[in-house]
């Protein structure tokens, strides 16, 4: 009885410093809306409206044909036609176009009688993924364009490649993002907002009256996590009420188990902070390496923003110890796959473990007496 | 005899190489004002900690309220209040809220707190400032504030370290007026400062230099002692002495 109402008190305390600090409440509720509409909006890996420049010189009817098919596509907008190849460069220098593409002199005649059309196209390297995803819708025109030529004909040897984009089949990057900004707004949230709640007590000295009390020192601490804890939560809900009806997002799998697999990651990411907040004195050390040491390496290792397995070997290899990635491999099962718990049991039993593994370094590494 | 509250017998402290409290022993009694002076690095805030079971010693023993530090840390701490100057009160909550939150910690109940915070404000003479928030306060009000909440569970000993760092003379004057009248009722108070003023209030005051105590009595004996005229001067004479640097 003892135990439980003086472990009431610390809550209750800890949810008023909460509630009272508006600003930093208002940056924690606020963060997850403003990221979820800035990549639902603003930032987007589909490339739309591509201008492209076109250097025709062939000018027939086939030609003109083909033309007016890039331009009737969403995704491209004929800018410029141009007569000189020497021309390209210098659009390509002012940004002012995407693709340049040039079809060869008798494109039609060739066509017809040396079954054999030659075009060019050509793309602004510098920016590598914007320029592989306009040429592969480029040449998706192209093939669409080949294949009502030929008609009945067929072709003596062909392969039919057919690819459907399975669990997202428009290759909207939402499917891609909503994982990936739970992910990161409660490794932020967790991590980061525990450690200086801690390291506060600590700095301003109000560490030193609680030590001094006859509290169990461990309680001070997970009392301390309970209302990020909360507060963790129910960005998970506003995050994924967000994807859900206003970016059209759908829940694949099941909620409740989405909803428990992040509890679970938000345990991981308390633990954590508590790790950091045992080792630090400071709130700005805190602040850094929550940062720098979590948010960073959560970012480039959670294989939302670079696929893991195109890193180096040794990136992989430090991947696994990446709270985030596990997170975010059973997002996206969930939610976007629709995939049950026999398919991410073993990213929740790593984060189980990893949550054990920093909580009891936290408990371990923190001082019930001052340094 | 008086009984003893606090006895300390050869108290070391090292960090590293570095002796902070050097096999110090003394006795303080029950409702005593004992005065614990020293130059900063003398190491009289690593000492009060160790009392507070904020640090562990490294030899020695020492026993506080009657229960021994090393065995029984947890019945010390339920038996002491501390206060200092660097925090004393939470800024962000009312004033109602941090005598709750203080009082809980020791484990008074919740209805016996309700009662006790408007008594307490009404006797500090705050007049109607319970749902105050405590960061509005003047620092006089939260220090006399945080000795009536230290002081709340009615502890045996309390620690002050510093209590009336920054505070205008006349608060300093009101806030010794409350820690006589608690040390009347039996309290005794453990107080660090560096007004030596204050230090002519206490009963008795020792100080400390280079980690050892270098004196130990009452003002008027200490005075007489040093022939000196006043506790300032008893304290230079002997600060001097200190071959310590001020950390």
């Amino acid at each position: 009885m003892k135990f439980r109402s003086k472990s009431f008190v610390f809550i209750f305390k800890e949810f008023k410093h909460v509630l009272r600090d508006r600003r930093s409440l208002f940056f924690l509720m606020a963060q997850p809306v403003m990221m979820m509409l800035l990549f639902g909006f603003a930032l987007s890996n589909e490339v739309k409206e591509s201008n492209i420049a076109v250097i025709d010189q062939s000018n027939d009817l086939e030609t003109i044909k083909l033309i007016d098919r890039f331009e009737q596509s969403k995704y491209f907008h004929v800018a410029e036609r141009l007569t000189n190849t020497n021309e390209i460069d210098r659009l390509f220098r002012q940004g002012r176009i995407r693709l340049a593409i040039i079809i060869h002199s008798n494109f039609a005649n060739n066509l017809n009688h040396l079954n054999q059309g030659q075009i060019q196209i050509i793309a602004d390297g510098s920016d590598p993924n914007t320029a592989s995803i306009a040429t592969s819708y480029l040449s998706a025109i192209l093939r669409d364009y080949q294949n009502e030529l030929l008609g009945d004909k067929k072709l003596p040897y062909s392969i039919a490649v057919e690819t459907r984009m399975l669990y997202n089949p428009q290759l909207k990057s939402a499917f891609n993002f909503v994982p990936g900004v739970m992910t990161l707004i409660l490794m932020l949230l967790g991590a980061m907002m525990t450690s200086v709640s801690i390291v506060r007590e600590k700095e301003q000295g109000s560490m030193e009256l609680l030590l001094a009390s006859p509290i169990n020192p461990i309680r001070v601490v997970i009392s301390k996590a309970i209302p990020y804890l909360l507060l963790a939560f129910l960005n998970v809900v506003i995050i994924l009420f967000i994807a859900v009806f206003v970016l059209n997002v759908p829940i694949q799998g099941s909620v409740f188990l989405l909803l428990m697999s992040s509890l679970l990651f938000i345990s991981t990411t308390l633990s954590l902070g508590l790790f950091i907040s045992s080792v630090t004195e400071q709130q700005q050390v805190a602040m850094f390496i929550s940062l720098i040491g979590l948010l960073m390496p959560a970012l480039v290792f959670s294989g939302f923003m670079f696929p893991i397995e195109n890193m180096p070997k040794i990136m992989q290899i430090i991947s696994n110890i990446v709270p985030t990635r596990w997170y975010y491999a059973i997002v996206r099962a969930i939610m976007i796959k629709g995939l049950g718990l026999s398919s991410i049991w073993k990213e929740c039993l790593i984060l189980a473990g990893m949550t054990f593994f920093f909580m009891t370094l936290a408990i371990k590494k923190f001082k019930p007496r001052l340094q | 005899m008086q009984e003893k509250v606090i006895e300390v017998q050869h108290l070391t402290k090292k960090f590293g190489e570095f002796t902070a409290v050097d096999h110090i022993s003394f006795d303080v009694f029950k409702g005593e004002i004992f005065g614990f002076l020293g130059a900063n690095g003398a190491g009289k805030t690593t000492a009060m900690r160790i009392l507070c079971g904020l640090l562990e010693s490294s030899s020695g023993s020492a026993k506080v309220a009657g229960y021994d530090l090393k065995y029984q840390s947890e019945l010390v701490k339920q038996h002491i209040g501390y206060m200092s100057q660097k925090f004393s009160l939470y800024e962000d909550l009312t004033v109602q809220e941090n005598i709750m939150f203080f009082g809980g910690l020791y484990g008074i109940p919740r209805m016996e707190l309700k009662e006790k915070s408007s008594y307490l404000v009404a006797q500090l003479g705050l007049g109607n400032i319970t749902n105050e928030l405590v960061g509005s306060l003047p620092l006089g009000w939260k220090q006399k504030l945080a000795f009536s909440v230290a002081i709340q569970h009615q502890p045996k000993i309390v620690f002050l370290d510093e209590p009336t760092g920054g505070v205008d003379p006349i608060t300093r004057r009101q806030f010794w007026d409350m820690i006589y009248e608690a040390s009347s009722k039996g309290l005794t108070v453990f107080v660090t400062t560096h007004y030596m003023d204050e230090a002519e209030y206490c009963h008795r005051v020792s100080i400390m230099v280079d980690g050892r105590i270098e004196a130990l009595d009452s003002p008027r004996l200490l005075k007489e002692q040093f022939k000196a005229a006043t506790m300032d001067e008893v304290f230079h004479q002997l600060a001097r002495r200190a071959k310590r640097n001020a950390e």
